[in-house]
Formats: C-alpha cells, structure tokens, sequence
C-alpha cells in the first residue's frame, strides 16, 4: 500500500489505494446504523410535549411533573420569594447566564429571565441538579430554594446556584402558558 | 498453531509483549504466514464467508438486544417497534432474520465441499466432528433465535421441537416440561430462549476456534486431497488468501444485501407477522427453510420416537463419517463413482428440503421416505461399498504436479517463483 | 461398471421428476392474480395520493372493526408514508378518542389523540371484538399485508426471488376484497353469518360481509369510486402501514449493491495482482 521510491505511484499502488479506500469507506457507513440506533428512537422523540393543569397550585405550592422521564417543577411562588430573588446582583451568582430554552443562550440569570414570561410568581423548571443529575429538594438549603442533596448544591427561589459543586442554574424547558391555568411544557 | 511464524520482535515493546504473551507470532503464525495449500479453490472462501456471517449475526443480535423485550406480552410488539421506531431498526432486524438464512446458505454448501473433496477423512476426523458440532449448535441457535418475535410460526415451531423431546421413553414427558417451565410454551420457555440464544452463538466461536486449530495443525486438505509436500506446493495465508477470501465475502455480501433490501421475507413466513396464539394452530407449519430436509426425515417415520431418532440420527450420523467411507482416496476428483453419487445425495438433500416444505399427505409421505432411506443409504451401505467397489483415477505426485497438469495458461517461469517474503 | 452408473443416472433423474412432478399438479388454496403495484420492483415508491385515498377509506369504513395497533398518528406525516402534513396529521389524530391515566385521582380519563398515539383500536381484546362479530375476529391491520399469502407452488417461488415479488399481500386483500360472489356454486355451504368468496385463504366462507360498495367513500381528486379503486387503495395503504420504510429500503439498497459491486469489482483486480506470478 505504500508508495514505492519512485515519485510518480505505479498502477498496481493505485489499484491497491483504491481497494483500501473503498474499504475503509464502507466500513465507516457499515458503522453508523449500528452507532445511531443508541440514539433516541422516533417514538421517544414524538413524546416530546405535555400539558399540564396548573389551575390548582396555590401561592407558595409546587408540582413535580414528568417530561421525557424527567421531573419538572413547577412552582407558584410567594412575593417574599421573588423579592429575594430580585435582591441578588447578577454579579453575586457563580452562573450568570439564565439557562432558560425559551430565551436567547445569553440572556442574564436575571429573575425575569427565569421565571414565566409575564407571570413573574411561576417558575418552571428541569429538577435536575446540573451537578451530576440528582433531583434537588424543594423548600431547602441556605437560600430558601432548592438543595441537593448528593453533593450538596444551594439553589435560590429562583433555582440559581449559588453554593455547592453545580456549574449552572437549573434549566427552564421550552414551555409556554396555553391559557391561565394550563402549561404545555416540550 | 503457532509454529508456522518465523517472526522475529523488532521493537522493544514487541519483545517485551512476545517474551510475556506471544499473540503477535501467534496470530502471525495463523493467519500471516501459515502455509496454505496454493490450489484452494473457491468453494474454499465458504470458510472465511462463513466466519464473516458469524460476526455480522453476533453485532446486529447484540444491538437488537438493545431495544427487544423478551416477554410474551411485549416480544412481538417490541419487535415492530424495531422495524418502525429504531434508528435503522429495520436494517438490523432484516440483517439478522436473512443473515441467519444466508448463515445456513454458506454452512451448506461448507459441509457439501467437505463433502466432496473427503476433508473429513484421516488425519481431518476432529476437525470435521468440530464442525458438525458447531452444525449443531447452529440449529439450536437458530431454532432459538426464531421463537423471540413470538409471531404464531414461533410459537408453534417452539411448541412442535420441544415436543419432539417427549418421545423419549420414560422421562420425556418431564423433559418437555422442564424444557417449557411449565405445562405449555410460554413466557417462561421465551425467557430462558432467550437467554440461550444469546450464549450460544458464542460457543460457535469458541468452537469455530477449535476447528481452525485442528485443521491448521493437521494442514488445510485442497481439491487433490494430496498433502502438501514442499514449500512450492504453498503459499503463506497473507496476503494470498486474505484477499482471496475478502473477495469472496464482499461477494457473499452482494447476495446477502440483495435479500435484506429487494425480498427481506422471502426466506420467513408470513405467518410470523400474526402474533403468537396459543388457542389457534395455523393451517400449515413449517419450520424455517434450513431445517426442511431434517424435517422431512422426521415425518417420513410413522412413529413418534423413530421419527425423532431418525432425524437426529441424520446428524449423527455426520459424526461418524470419517469411518463410513472406506476409499484410500480422499478427493472426490479422482474418484468417479463418488462423483456420481454425491451428486444423488445433494440432490436428495434438496428433494427432502422440498418435502419437507409439502404437507405430510399422499406422495409426499412415500417420496419422503424413499428419500430418508437414500440418505441413510449413502452413509452407511454405499460410502463403505464403494471404497471397495471404486477404481480411482490416478492421484498426482504433488499440488504443483496437479496444477501444471491442469494447463492453467500461466508461463511455466511464473510457477517456479512464487511469493517472496 | 458402466451399467451401474447408467442405473444411477436414471435413479437420479428419477427422484428428481417424482420430487417435483406433484408440484406442477398442486393447486392447493385460491389462486390470486399478480397486480401492478408502483411500490413494486427494486425501485418501487408509494403513490402519496393513494395511500391518501387507502388511509380515507380505511378510516370510513374498515376502522369500525379492524385496528391499526401498532401505527401511531405521527406516522401519517413520516417521509415515504402518505405525506399528510404535521398540521393534517394532528387534526386527523383528535379525531379520535385515547385512554390515558392515571390522573391525579388515579383514574382512567379519554382525551382526543395526539401525533405521539397509535390508533386506538376499535374493540378492547380480541373475546370482545368476536362478540361484536358473530364469533368472527376482525385482525388487525397493521401487519397484514405482510402476515398473508397464496401458497405459490414449485417453481413459482424460486422465480419469485429474482422478480422480488413482495406484493403477495397486497395482492390477496384486493383479489379478497373484489372476490365477493353472490352466486354460490352448487354444494358449497355457507352458513349464516358467513358470505361466499371464493378468494379467502381459509376456504370459501368470510365471516366478514361485503364490506364496500361503490361511491361510498368520496374521493374528490376524480379517481373513479368504485370497488375495485377503492380496494386497490386500501391494500396499498395496508401494504404501508405493515412496511413504512419500504422506500428508505429500496432506495438504500441500491446504493449498497452499487458500491458493493465497485468494491468488489476492486478487490477482483487487487486479487489478480496479487496472485499474478503464482499457477494455481
């Protein structure tokens, strides 16, 4: 297969150039089907939304939802609770970009920027601690948030980090309020 | 195995490796530089095609495995949710239903050039008894692997094999109903189906092992069935026959692609896409393709026991071949008669297929067992007769004598230099 | 010796005529006619339209009692299926009506279906659906173009491998489907409940009666509305829905083979490189 010590390469060197490729091509599209069927399926990917009746969450009341095998929180907060979110200064949180999918990828951790658009008191949220996956408690920890107990991650009324291990603020999925009372989340 | 190599460790990491696991000469010795005998025909790749199958049918069991649920309740449904849902989950599933067709199709016609060319005969007995072993291992797999869709021709083919097992005297009924876990095929029958036909096909390796290893150290046999009697009668197996076999497989694959993506259930049985019931038999089982001629042997005996002790009888009889054929000759090349009659018995290896396949009624019964009869025949009456009755053609001196006899139209120059290392 | 081998001969060929003679003889089950199909043939795709057609016809008149189980609604607007737009796929799929549950009260609730469902079926198992038939079970759709065959005798089949002829199916639930006779031929009996068809695998008696008849489904890109159009276009919508992929098959299989045989074609040449200076 390698080139002889002559500068031009004989045909036989082509011939065998060729073959090789041509192995080494079909060996790579043999690969993918078997490495792409890990890869969710279509009915896995056709689950990808939900609704869900928020009508019955009073003012400092949470629910945990499922979304693609995951729980959502969703949670009516008190103003108490969101004053204090809105007394932080972007500049005190180790994650300062909101990590809300309904909003631009740099958009501030500000608590508008996290919470419902319009309907400042909902806050919904993947409740997946951005450490290594454990699901936070709610009503804990040293900022009245959320605190997880694996490692030991504050998050804030607003589910910012703010002590502990987690690198992000807990994300917001792709939802909207269909109407006053219902929430399609995916 | 390994002592064909003259492989000598360059680097430092290659002597370290040699002096503590010598793979590397080992796998040199095997499959680099062994000798191999230089008038290998085609019908010689069936081994490297069928090494190839094996591999292909162990990747696409292992992922389909991935998104299969082996329950009665969830078996069939999971497996249309392969064909719908599953990235490429089609590809794998007809890989591996026509794969294992296109298995058999190679093991065939492997046993059928053993057949011919005498490569069970002294001193090949081990490596011939290994391979119908790995036969054997083949058909329960196979008839395994068949159950796991849980369609009605799985389930009823489970039902029908795993009654033959009743037939045995005394224990069968306990042996039936160990073998289901129960008093029926049912999810506790799949489960352990399950479970064995994903082991299995790694014992084939493991077999598949031992049979190159006998016949590496006994030597390849080749068309003249003469021993190879210097270096000029061999070629070293890289890259002569690497390529030759590559070939030959990519071939193969051109025949296994046309099947997977033009007639993908040529070779199954639409009564597998009707999930299993047990309440309703179809009008007509049968099994799958490949084991046809073994089935047909089993119907052709009008008694429960004898119809199961003359089908495993046919494989059993595989077993002690090396001694049936009494011809000091081993290649069926020079030997006429052999000729003749190993193409009867080819022939009638496909009318007991055939058979098979045909409802156990009328002429179909009594042709059946004229066939059954033959094949028996041809072990035990005319494979010793004729070894007596025979006059072979003249045998050659040597490989290369057979070759330049065969006027293959190469310069005569070109004979006397073979490879260079 | 030259005896003996003639008797071997003519003890071969003799095997071989009687193993196949019968064969040719046996007609055993209907014999089904050969449609044209445009999914047949190495490069066969849907008729979008028609499996439009077939999906309406199904939906208006089949889905009473036959299910489609394993199809869900999204399917409807896959590539290589009818096409049907997301937005006609969601509405056709709240047009029926799902379980779903538990909600908070741990109860079972019906709510219109969406693209992630499957078509609910029609009867909630199979002792409820023969109750609803006069002990006939209506089965389900979703494998049957797949799950049914005429028995093609000697040597048909063999030939069947080269042609690729996958239609089998379809063809059977069109020759069913136009295989009604009102005319029931002297000593056949047909209870009540059943309905002669002289096309039906499991012998001459349905259970299931005529099920269409001419301008019952409206079609209203002019295709003709008749039985023979309408059962066309169901057994191409059945022959979808058994095998949606059927296109992303074909289509991959061609450029499998074609490379298959350049690579191979390739590794010939290599080959006779290779073994150029050895006689063998």
């Amino acid at each position: 297969m390698a080139h002889t010590h002559s500068a031009e390469p004989t045909r036989r060197d082509f011939l065998y150039l060729a073959t090789g490729a041509m192995g080494v091509v079909g060996a790579g599209a043999v690969a993918w089907p078997f490495i792409d069927q890990m890869n969710p399926d279509a009915s896995a990917l056709a689950l990808a939304s939900i609704e869900v009746d928020v009508s019955a969450v009073e003012v400092g009341q949470s629910i945990t939802v499922k979304w693609r095998g995951k729980p959502v929180f969703i949670r009516h907060r008190t103003e108490k609770e969101i004053e204090e979110a809105k007394a932080v200064p972007i500049s005190a949180l180790p994650d300062k970009l909101a990590r809300n999918s309904n909003l631009p990828d740099t958009a501030e951790a500000t608590d508008t920027n996290r919470a419902a658009e319009g309907k400042e008191p909902w806050l919904v949220m993947v409740g997946i601690c951005t450490h290594l996956g454990c699901v936070p408690i709610g009503d804990a920890g040293d900022f009245g948030g959320w605190f997880c107990p694996c490692h030991g991650s504050h998050y804030d009324t607003a589910g910012r980090i703010r002590v502990g291990p987690a690198p992000e603020n807990l994300l917001v999925p792709p939802y909207a309020f269909v109407d006053d009372a219902k929430i399609t989340i995916g | 195995m390994a002592g064909h190599s003259n492989y000598v460790p360059q680097s430092a990491a290659a002597k370290w490796l040699e002096s503590r696991l010598p793979v590397i000469s080992l796998v040199r010795g095997s499959f680099v530089d062994f000798p191999t005998p230089k008038n290998l025909n085609y019908w010689w790749t069936f081994g490297g095609i069928l090494f190839f199958m094996l591999i292909s049918q162990i990747i696409t069991g292992i992922v389909l495995v991935m998104h299969y649920t082996p329950s009665t309740a969830a078996a069939f449904d999971s497996v249309e949710h392969i064909m719908r849902d599953v990235n490429f989950g089609w590809l794998l599933r007809y890989m591996h239903s026509n794969g294992a067709s296109l298995f058999f199709i190679a093991v065939y016609i492997h046993i059928f050039r053993g057949l011919y060319y005498g490569s069970y005969k002294a001193p090949r007995e081990i490596s011939w008894i290994l391979g119908v072993v790995i036969f054997l291992i083949m058909m329960g797999t196979a008839f395994m692997g068949y159950v796991l869709p849980w369609g009605q021709m799985s389930f009823w083919g489970a039902t029908v094999i795993t009654n033959l097992f009743s037939a045995i005297p005394v224990v069968g009924e306990a042996v039936r109903t160990w073998l289901w876990g129960g008093f029926a095929v049912d999810n506790p029958t799949l489960n352990r189906f399950f479970s064995l036909h994903y082991l299995l096909p790694f014992m084939i390796f493991g077999v598949v092992l031992l049979h190159v290893w006998a016949f590496h150290t006994t030597g390849n046999n080749n068309p003249t069935g003469v021993q190879p009697k210097s270096n000029q009668d061999t070629l070293p197996f890289h890259p002569y026959y690497t390529i030759k076999d590559l070939f030959a497989i990519v071939v193969f694959m051109i025949l296994f692609a046309y099947f997977v993506f033009y007639v993908p259930n040529y070779m199954g049985h639409p009564d597998n896409y009707i999930e299993a019931n047990p309440l309703v038999t179809p009008a007509h089982i049968v099994p799958e393709w490949y084991f046809l001629p073994f089935y047909a042997i089993l119907r052709a005996v009008p008694d429960k026991l004898g119809g199961v002790l003359a089908m495993f009888g046919a494989i059993a009889v595989l077993f002690i071949l090396p001694w049936l054929d009494t011809s000091k000759v081993r290649s069926g090349v020079y030997r006429p008669l052999f000729k003749q009659f190993f193409w009867i018995f080819a022939i009638n290896a496909l009318a007991l297929g055939y058979l098979g396949a045909m409802p156990a009624e009328g002429i179909y019964v009594i042709l059946s067992r004229i066939c059954t009869v033959y094949y028996f025949a041809h072990f035990l009456v005319i494979l010793p007769l004729l070894g007596f009755l025979e006059k072979p053609l003249p045998i050659p001196a040597s490989i290369s004598d057979a070759v330049l006899a065969s006027g293959a139209g190469k310069p005569a120059a070109a004979v006397a230099a073979p490879q260079s290392k | 010796m030259s005896i003996m081998i003639k008797t071997v001969r003519a003890l071969a060929a003799a095997v071989v005529l009687a193993a196949t003679a019968p064969a040719f003889a046996a007609g055993s089950g209907p014999h089904i006619e050969r449609q044209q199909w445009s999914f047949a043939g190495p490069f066969g795709t849907f008729d979008r339209a028609q499996l439009q057609r077939g999906f309406k016809v199904y939906k208006e008149v089949c889905a009473s009692c036959h299910g489609l189980r394993q199809v869900a609604f999204r399917n409807l607007a896959q590539e290589g299926g009818p096409s049907f737009t997301e937005e006609q796929a969601k509405v056709i799929a709240a047009e029926y009506t799902v379980v779903d549950g538990p909600n908070d009260d741990g109860d079972m609730y019906e709510r219109p279906a969406i693209l992630a469902d499957k078509f609910p079926s029609p009867f909630p198992n199979e002792q409820a659906a023969r109750a609803s038939n006069g002990g006939a079970y209506p089965p389900d759709f979703s494998l049957l173009a797949k799950a049914r065959a005429a028995h093609r005798g000697f040597p048909w089949f063999v030939f069947d491998a080269f042609t690729q002829y996958n239609e089998q199916g379809a063809d059977y639930i069109y020759a069913l489907l136009t295989g009604y006779d009102e005319n029931v031929p002297e000593g056949v009996v047909i209870n009540a409940g059943q309905y002669y068809n002289p096309k039906f695998l499991a012998g001459n008696a349905i259970g299931m009666a005529p099920p269409i008849s001419d301008e019952q489904v409206e079609y209203t890109d002019g295709t003709p509305m008749t039985v023979d159009q309408y059962s066309r276009d169901v057994a191409a919508f059945m022959m979808w829905a058994a095998e949606p992929k059927l296109e992303e098959r074909k289509a991959m299989g061609f450029r499998v083979i074609v490379f298959l045989l350049v690579f191979a074609s390739l590794l010939y040449f290599t080959k006779k490189k290779i073994w150029r200076n050895i006689a063998h």
